[in-house]
Parts: structure tokens; C-alpha cells; sequence
């Protein structure tokens, strides 16, 4: 069974909350870009990046897409998905990375994610947004701007798109 | 995910799609101000070269190290194999030593599928005799997808011009492109065409002048000078006439054909032009793309199996 934990409406709330949080902890968007990771958080890094063009037009923070399948550590068992390929065709060096991703889980993910950047060059920071962040981590990762904290089990199913997110639990 | 390459035919049409399609992902690691990814980390790649190479072999090497493996150079001409010690106990020596991948090429047609036989590992046809030459196809097809925008070749004609018969670049570029859509032409005096055809699909001319006008892709082949002696030819001269690229013949193509040739060129015998001064030259970019393909081959045969094997073992 399905259980719908935030609607579009909630969604683009969060969206619009999280734009201003980075605006006001980089005090306005001078050198920052946002990253998102291919390919759950290229929708939410675009989303991002629009509300923050609406909140500070000058501002102008470019956004990027990073496949991070050739940087993780379970190699292999996630295919490489056709089409979900690196976008960052701006400087990193010295801007601080918001990377975007829609659930944050084992924290896995944005571990490939830090390694990848670094090929990119070197940030001044890198901080972490997400839509969802759903617990069990298995690495010291915490994120910077959460748009929702969902205890989840750990074999429940999140999926958290710009319609919404729903949880689907494993009958037990 | 695929535990050899070793001929087009075995990889068949959606393990080259696969391979095309990661490819385009390698392309973008190579522009990278550090091109280099982890994904390979502790894996060994082998090159087991029992014939020159340029191209093929530093690419293959390459490939390995920006996907972070480790690599071996096998260079026969100082190895065991001057002492007499046969191909499959050189394969047994070097397999024991724990490697993932074996990049093989040799003068005789099979030896990849005979020396996986004996190893456990990928074996990766880098050539083998007049048989197959699989990446230099996916270097092909990858470089005419890119530079045409089409990932079908429907409607096109790859014409091929040269020593069919001898060539391995040319049976696999025909079952590759023709896997994609393209009708295949072969061009060549009778001398240099293989007897028997009748299982390719292709169309067979032995006058380039007939074939250039509906000529979309143009796929010049090395004349291996030794041919000439082998009476395959009358002479180089009467062949650059007969079937060598000049001025003439390229304004005779379409505006919108592309030429290519594997390398390495002979100047003044299949190539009468500087055929850097076309425009639709894609000999340099085949040449460039020849390190991400072979990043795309080396990431689908090594990526899966080993780190399923570690993660089993590690939740043991």
C-alpha cells in the first residue's frame, strides 16, 4: 500500500523554503552553483534554481547534473542509465556546490557524489540539499537543507517527484 | 553486462547499443578537468599484443587508467615466448597471477575464444588475423552516431573501399553498421574480395566512380604494402588509380558524406588527398574516440561481476 506523505502544493512549498535557506546562508547567491544528481535530483535541482531565479534574479546560479554511477561503491549493481550524463559546464573551483538529490537514504549516493565533484576541481564548500530524508545511513553524511524528515522501515519504497512523494511499505 | 567481447555477431544488436549509449558517458569523464573515475579500482587489465599497434593498444591502456585499473604490457619480443613457452602457458602464467581482463591481439583468427578456454577472465578482441576487430566497429559506429546525430543508420550506405578480404576492420564494421540500418557497399578489385559473400548483407562493386554519388559514409582500408608482393595487385600505382581517394573522386561525393579510415593511412596509394583538408574528414575524431569506447568496454565487462563477488564476501 501507498501512503502519500507530501503533495505537489507541499512539494513546491518546500522547494520554495529550501531556495531561501541557501540564499540566506550564502547571503545572496554570488558563487554558488547547484549540482543535482543524475538522475532523481535533476528535476529538484532545476525547481531549486528557478525559485531562486524568482527570489534574487540577479543572483544567476547556474545549475549542473553529476552521474555519479562510475564513483560508487557498489559498482555495477545499479546499471548506468542511458542519457543520465554529466552536465557541469561551469568553474567549481572556489564557489561553494549545493548538491541536490530527492531522497537522501544510506548516504552512499552523495559520497560518489563528493568524490565526483572533486574531478571537476575543488569547491569552496559543498553542501547538501534533499527533498526527502528518509534515515539509515550508513556513512557520516548529514544534509545541509531537508525539505521533509520521514522515518521510514528500511525496506520501504520513497519516491519524491514534483508531484509529490509516496511511501510504499513492504507487507510484513 | 557481457563477460567477453569478442566478436560484433556475440555482442549483437542491444549489447552495441549498450556499448554506444556508455560511451557518450565516457566521452564526458575524458572532458573532465581530471579525467579519471574510480569505477575499475582493483581490477587488472592485460594487453596481450602478439601483433603491432599503435592506436589500439595505447588506447586500451588508456581506457584502463581513467577508469583507475591496473594495467600489464605483454611486449612478446622480450617475454618467455622467445624461450618456446607456448600461447596457453603464457595465458595459465599470467592468468594465475590474478588479473580480471585479457585485451588480445594475434595474427590468427580465434585465438580469443581459445584463450578464454583457459582463463577465467574477460578476453577483448583487439584483432585476430583477417577475422574481427569489435572496438574498432564501435569506434566507427560511435563516431558517425556523434557526428551525424542519428543512433539509427537507416537510409545511409556505408561504402567500404580497399582489401576486403584481408581486412577485419571491414567484417566488422559490416555487421556493425548493418546491425544499425546501414546497407553496406564493398568496393575492391576481385583479387582482394573473399570468395564466398553470399551470407554478407552487402552489394558489391568493383568501380568506386559507380558507388560515390550515393555514398554517405566513405570507409577507405589500408592496402597492406605486402599484398603487393603477394600478387594481389598488379602494382600501387594502377591501384591508386583504380580505387585511391583524389580530389576528383571526393567532389564526386555528396556534400554531406563523411570519410573515414582506420589507420594507419598510406599516403599517396588509398589516400591521394590530405584528407585533413576535407571538411567531413572523421579520421582524427575516430582516432579521439577510441579511448571512451574502450572505457565503455572495459566498464561493461569488469563493472558487475567482481564487486558482487566482494560484496558477498563481505556480508559472509
Amino acid at each position: 500500500m501507498s501512503n502519500i506523505v507530501m503533495s505537489a502544493d507541499d512539494v513546491r512549498r518546500a522547494v520554495t523554503r529550501i531556495a531561501h535557506e541557501i540564499l540566506e546562508r550564502q547571503r545572496g547567491g554570488s558563487r554558488l552553483v547547484l549540482v543535482g544528481l543524475q538522475r532523481g535530483g535533476a528535476w529538484l535541482a532545476d525547481a531549486i534554481g528557478a525559485a531562486i531565479d524568482a527570489i534574487e534574479p540577479a543572483a544567476r546560479v547556474p545549475v549542473g547534473y553529476i552521474d555519479v554511477s562510475m564513483h560508487r561503491d557498489d559498482i555495477g549493481l545499479r546499471p548506468v542509465v542511458p542519457g543520465a550524463i554529466s552536465r557541469i559546464d561551469f568553474a567549481i573551483d572556489g564557489v561553494t556546490v549545493v548538491l541536490v538529490d530527492d531522497v537522501l537514504y544510506t548516504g552512499r549516493t552523495v559520497r560518489a557524489a563528493l568524490e565526483g565533484v572533486n574531478t571537476y576541481g575543488r569547491p569552496r564548500a559543498v553542501q547538501l540539499a534533499v527533498l526527502v530524508d528518509r534515515g539509515h545511513r550508513e556513512l557520516p553524511i548529514r544534509p545541509d537543507y531537508v525539505g521533509k524528515n520521514l522515518p521510514t522501515h528500511i525496506d520501504d519504497d520513497v519516491r519524491a517527484t514534483a508531484d509529490g512523494v509516496t511511501v510504499e511499505g513492504k507487507p510484513r | 553486462m557481457m563477460k567477453h567481447l569478442r566478436s560484433i555477431d556475440e555482442l549483437g544488436h542491444d549489447g552495441l547499443v549498450r556499448l554506444l549509449d556508455l560511451t557518450h558517458h565516457m566521452v564526458e569523464v575524458n572532458r573532465r578537468p581530471v579525467p579519471k573515475v574510480p569505477a575499475l579500482r582493483g581490477r587488472t587489465v592485460v594487453s596481450l599484443f602478439f601483433e603491432d599497434s599503435t592506436r589500439t593498444r595505447l588506447s586500451f591502456e588508456t581506457a584502463a587508467k581513467r577508469l583507475s585499473a591496473d594495467t600489464m604490457t605483454f611486449s612478446v619480443s622480450t617475454s618467455s615466448v622467445n624461450k618456446g613457452e607456448s600461447l596457453r602457458d603464457t595465458v595459465e602464467t599470467i592468468s594465475d597471477m590474478g588479473i580480471d581482463a585479457f585485451v588480445v591481439r594475434h595474427k590468427s583468427t580465434g585465438v580469443p575464444w581459445q584463450i578464454s578456454e583457459w582463463t577465467n577472465a574477460s578476453v577483448v578482441n583487439a584483432g585476430d588475423g583477417w577475422h574481427q576487430h569489435p572496438t574498432q566497429a564501435l569506434v566507427d559506429c560511435f563516431t558517425v552516431r556523434e557526428a551525424l546525430g542519428k543512433e539509427r543508420f537507416d537510409g545511409l550506405t556505408l561504402t567500404i573501399v580497399g582489401d576486403i578480404m584481408h581486412s577485419r576492420v571491414a567484417r566488422s564494421n559490416i555487421a556493425a553498421f548493418s546491425m544499425l540500418g546501414a546497407r553496406v557497399v564493398l568496393v575492391a578489385p576481385p583479387t582482394l574480395l573473399p570468395p564466398d559473400m553470399s551470407h554478407w548483407p552487402v552489394e558489391v562493386s568493383y568501380r568506386l566512380d559507380d558507388v560515390l554519388e550515393r555514398t554517405d559514409i566513405l570507409y577507405m582500408l589500408r592496402l597492406q604494402s605486402e599484398r603487393m608482393s603477394q600478387g594481389h595487385v598488379p602494382n600501387l600505382r594502377e591501384y591508386a588509380e583504380t580505387y585511391g581517394l583524389d580530389s576528383a573522386r571526393a567532389a564526386k561525393l555528396p556534400l554531406h558524406a563523411v570519410l573515414m579510415h582506420p589507420g594507419p593511412m598510406n599516403r599517396g596509394v588509398e589516400m591521394l588527398i590530405d584528407p585533413s583538408l576535407l571538411s567531413n574528414s572523421l579520421i582524427h575524431k575516430q582516432v579521439a574516440n577510441g579511448v571512451a569506447v574502450r572505457m565503455a568496454v572495459l566498464f561493461d565487462l569488469l563493472a558487475g561481476e567482481s564487486s558482487v563477488a566482494n560484496l558477498a564476501q563481505a556480508s559472509t
